[in-house]
Order: structure tokens, then sequence, then C-alpha cells
């Protein structure tokens, strides 16, 4: 084949032209953001077949297998009636504090698990990442679509722990699942920022439980949210009262619950939920897309 | 002759990438980090790994390359920035379509079953539902990882190495590829195996592809691939028909 150079119509084209005459393009470059997103929708098989072999494979060593889904929930909800329920005889200011206690508790978990797991999901995946070429946003997304999945059982035992503490049931509960829809955007936006922050910074992963948990205390989930207002100058509390989630975590007390007390009105928090879902959605996205070509270093 | 279309283009190549945790003696202790903390130096943790130093080469369609060299030459690393998956530091690299890597550690689920194993890695490189639909039981009976009973439904933590890398071989050589970059996976599997992902790969080249081929033996490049590319420390040595490459290197290797 050495000889074939003296007949090449294209020996006289330097390298790069000889690339750009027959239409090659850099390898690996990234895509626009919007062919990007063109790209990643194609890919939503493999987004909902990876969360779902996610799941089956995090539970296939376990005898009772996908009934953990429901199990895991009910569990953590057993060991708070028993703490706050019998052992504190917890009332605080709240009407039905367990349903009150419990729904601030799986909110909270559903992001909790999507961040944590949005920190791993292109760190613990690189050998995927180094075999195969497909839109990273895949795997964030993943995590959040499983961890969703979880969410919707976690939601059958909570209408089950509301219902057997003695709430009506209210046209209200529809409201449900406009809360979880935008709580799942901001959450699938939040484990993209972390899933580039922690592909650079392993470091980041031993963090995150301690952000985690200040954020639980931040929240109101073990106790009414009327005490920042009572303990805290207002600026803080009104901060407090915007953190996103709270206010997914009000939302979905609203929704299931009599008489549980508000931090803010509800056109307030359902523009604080809408925003909050579109800021960390769409700056997700983008903060993550921009780091694309970079995910296979490692 | 008929214009000879190129499919890769690579220009003065440069690839580097990081090490983490690359340790060094005395430097890994709380106080250290601290002090570099302070101090804000690069945490000696971190190398810098210079693999491939300005490599260019013109690949054309339907060739074969085998890509030579003892270990550590940048063989795998080349392979990578082509395929994309390694960003390069300086120079740059042209390709026709998306190329695949196909190597041994490409890892899929070790918990899920083969069949599922299968659906996951079709779907990420990008076929729909009804193509996977149609391509799993194909991909099944090319693996041959049910010729002793059914193991495609059991999870692949159950099968042997070779067993795994069959099926991995497989589902990459399911879609028709562009360019197609084979690192070493060629060897796993045993003598039958081996022979029929050699025809595999004359296939995919009549497709009008290009196949790249990374492997130590000898006899699998010489069969496959007419042209070779000699790799040394990350600059090629060689670059011409196979036979003569491959004299080359055995001669450089029987010297050292």
């Amino acid at each position: 084949m050495t000889d074939t150079a003296v007949v090449d119509p294209d020996s006289h084209l330097s390298l790069a032209e000889l690339a750009a005459k027959h239409g090659l393009t850099v390898a690996g470059a990234r895509p626009g953001l919007a062919a990007y997103t063109r790209r990643l929708w194609s890919y939503r098989h493999f987004i909902s077949a990876y969360a779902n072999a996610r799941i089956v494979s995090s539970f296939s060593t376990t005898r009772l297998g996908r009934l953990w889904q429901v199990l895991t929930p009910l569990t953590n909800a057993a060991v708070y009636y028993l703490i706050f329920g019998v052992v504190l005889n917890t009332k605080a200011d709240v009407p039905n504090f367990i349903a009150y206690l419990c729904t601030g508790l799986f909110v909270f978990v559903f992001s909790q698990t999507a961040i944590h797991g949005g920190v791993q999901a292109i760190s613990g995946n690189l050998g995927l990442i180094r075999a195969l070429q497909f839109p990273r946003a895949c795997l964030p997304i993943a995590v959040t679509l499983t961890q969703f999945s979880n969410m919707v059982a976690s939601i059958v035992v909570l209408i089950g722990i509301v219902l057997v503490t003695g709430e009506p049931i209210t046209i209200e509960w529809l409201v449900v699942v406009p809360a979880l829809l935008l709580q799942s955007v901001f959450n699938a936006g939040v484990a993209m920022i972390v899933a580039r922050l922690g592909a650079k910074l392993a470091d980041l992963k031993q963090l995150i439980p301690f952000i985690m948990r200040t954020w639980m205390y931040a929240s109101g989930v073990l106790y009414s949210v009327t005490l920042f207002e009572r303990h805290l100058p207002v600026w803080a509390a009104r901060v407090l009262e915007s953190n996103p989630l709270l206010v997914y975590i009000e939302l979905m007390r609203h929704a299931l619950l009599e008489g549980a007390p508000l931090a803010s009105s509800q056109p307030v928090l359902w523009a604080l939920a809408v925003g909050w879902a579109l800021i960390a959605g769409i700056g997700g996205f983008v903060y993550f897309w921009l780091g694309e070509q970079e995910y296979g270093r490692g | 002759m008929a214009e000879r279309i190129p499919t890769i283009v690579a220009d003065n190549v440069h690839v580097v990438y990081r090490v983490h945790g690359a340790g060094t003696p005395g430097t890994g202790s709380a106080v250290a980090g601290l002090r570099r903390l302070i101090t804000r130096t690069r945490p000696p943790t971190i190398r810098e790994v210079h693999a491939i130093k300005g490599v260019s080469f013109t690949a054309y369609r339907g060739e074969a390359i085998g890509l030579i060299g003892t270990n550590g030459s940048g063989k795998s690393t080349l392979l990578r920035a082509v395929a994309g998956l390694l960003p390069v530091d300086r120079g740059a690299l042209y390709a026709m379509g998306q190329p695949s890597l196909l190597g041994v550690n490409a890892a899929l689920m070790n918990d899920l079953s083969g069949e599922r194993n299968v659906e996951l890695g079709c779907l990420a490189m990008g076929m729909s539902k009804a193509q996977v639909r149609e391509e799993m039981p194909k991909i099944i009976e090319f693996s041959g990882i049910n010729d002793r009973g059914d193991f495609s439904s059991l999870p692949m933590r159950t099968y042997s190495s070779g067993m795994a890398a069959r099926l991995r071989f497989s589902i990459a050589a399911a879609k028709r590829h562009d360019v197609l970059l084979i690192d070493e996976a060629l060897a796993t599997g045993d003598a039958q195996f081996r022979r029929r992902s050699e025809a595999r790969v004359r296939d995919l080249r009549a497709d009008a592809g290009t196949v790249f081929l990374v492997s130590h033996t000898m006899a699998s490049i010489i069969d496959t691939c007419e042209r070779s590319i000699w790799l040394e420390s990350g600059v090629i040595r060689a670059d011409g028909p196979t036979d003569e490459v491959v004299k080359q290197y055995e001669d450089f290797a029987k010297r050292k």
C-alpha cells in the first residue's frame, strides 16, 4: 500500500483539509445543545431500561426482591413511629404528627437518594463511559428515574399511613401528581450538577452525607415548620422557607393532610416549586452538557 | 484505482491523561494533605501521563489495521481517543460517523441476566426497541453462551470470563459500524469462537467499514489486517503492510 500515495488524488492536501473534504468530524466533539437534547430523547428507552436494571440489580441477591421498594419506606415509618409516637410521644403543635413526619421524610428521602446516586453517576460508571458513546446525561437522569420509581412505592405506603391515621380523602390529593413531577425535575437537575462535580472531585462523595443532613434540618422534616418563625430572625426564616426541599415537602403535606401548618401561602409555594424546578432542571442540564467531552478522562 | 475515502484522520495527536491516586511514599498522610491545602500545591496523587506523543495517520474505508506494540506503548489510549472517549490534548482527530470501541473491559451489569445485558448494550449503542427485539436471538446465538444449557437467563456474574467476553463481543459486533475499534477482544474465547469472531470482523470490513485491531497475538493480526501500525512509547515506529511491520516489531522484541 506504500505506493498508493503516487496515484492518490488527495496526496497534496494537508491532513486537516483531507478530513474536511470528506466530511469527517472531530472525534468525540460536543454536539450543540439542541442536537444533544434530541440525541438524549432518542436514548429514552436506554434510560428507562438502565433505570429498571439498576432497581433489579440492587435487589437481585435479596429474597424478597422488589418487595423491598415498599418495605423500606414502611420500615422507616415504623422506626419513626416507635421513636416519636411511642417513646417520646411528640405532639408538637401539629395534629397527626406521625403522618406529618412521614410525608416530610419520604419527600426528603426522594431528593436525598437522587443526589447521592447522582454524585456517583459518572464516577461509578467509568467502565460504561469508556466503552460506549452515548449522551452521558442518560446516567444522572436514570438515577433520578430509579428513585422516582422508589418514590411511587413510598407514596403508596404514605397514602396507607395517612388513611390509617384518620385523614379524609379529598380532591386535593390530586395535587400530589404535579408536586411530585416538579420535584423530579428539580432532582434530575441537581443530580446532573453533582454528577459533573463528582466526576472531577472524588472528595464530594464524602461530603454529601453532611450536606444532606444539614439540608434535612433546614427543611423541617422532623419538626413543625412554624418553629423557624418562632426561633429565628425574620430574614433567616424567609431564607429557610424558600429552600426547595421545604417547598416540595410543604406541597405534599398540604395535599395529603388536613390542618397541617404551612410556612408560606399556597400561591407562593407553587411559584417557588416551579421556579426551583426550572432553575435546577435547565441550569443542571446546561452545566452537565458543557462538561460532556471530559467524562471519559476520569 | 477508485478514490479512497478516509474514515479516520489523525493529525499530530497528543493525549495526556491524569491518574488519580498514584501515591508516592510519604505524601498520603493527613498532615501532608493539609500542607498542600495551605500552600496550594497540586496533590502528588494526581500525575500526568503523556501517553500519545504526536501521532499522525490516515485510515481508509475497507481497511483493517493492526495496532501493535509492547505493553504500555499507548495502543489502548489511542483507540479511546479515536472513539472520542478520551479528549485530545493537542492536534486533532477526525472521524467519519461515530467510531465504536469494543474492549474486553467494557463493563455491563453483572447482576443482570445475559439477555438483559444484551438489551441494555444494544440500547446504549443507539438501537431502537424493535431492532433490539430482532437482534437479541442472533446475538445470543452468535455468542454461543447457550451451547451448554440456558445461560442467557442467568446473571452475568455466573459466567466464566471467556463467556462474558464472548457476549460483549457479540453485542458490539451486532451493529454495523463505520469504524470499529477492537481492543484485544479476539484473544479471549476458545479457538472455535476466535474463528467465528475473525470471520465476523471480515464481514464488518466487507460492509465498507474500517477496523482497528489491538492484539498481542501476531497470528490474529496477520490473519485479519493487511496494514499495521507499530506504536512504541506513544510514537509511531512503523506504518505499512502487516508482514513488514510485524517483522520489524518481532526483531525489536527479540533484541530486548
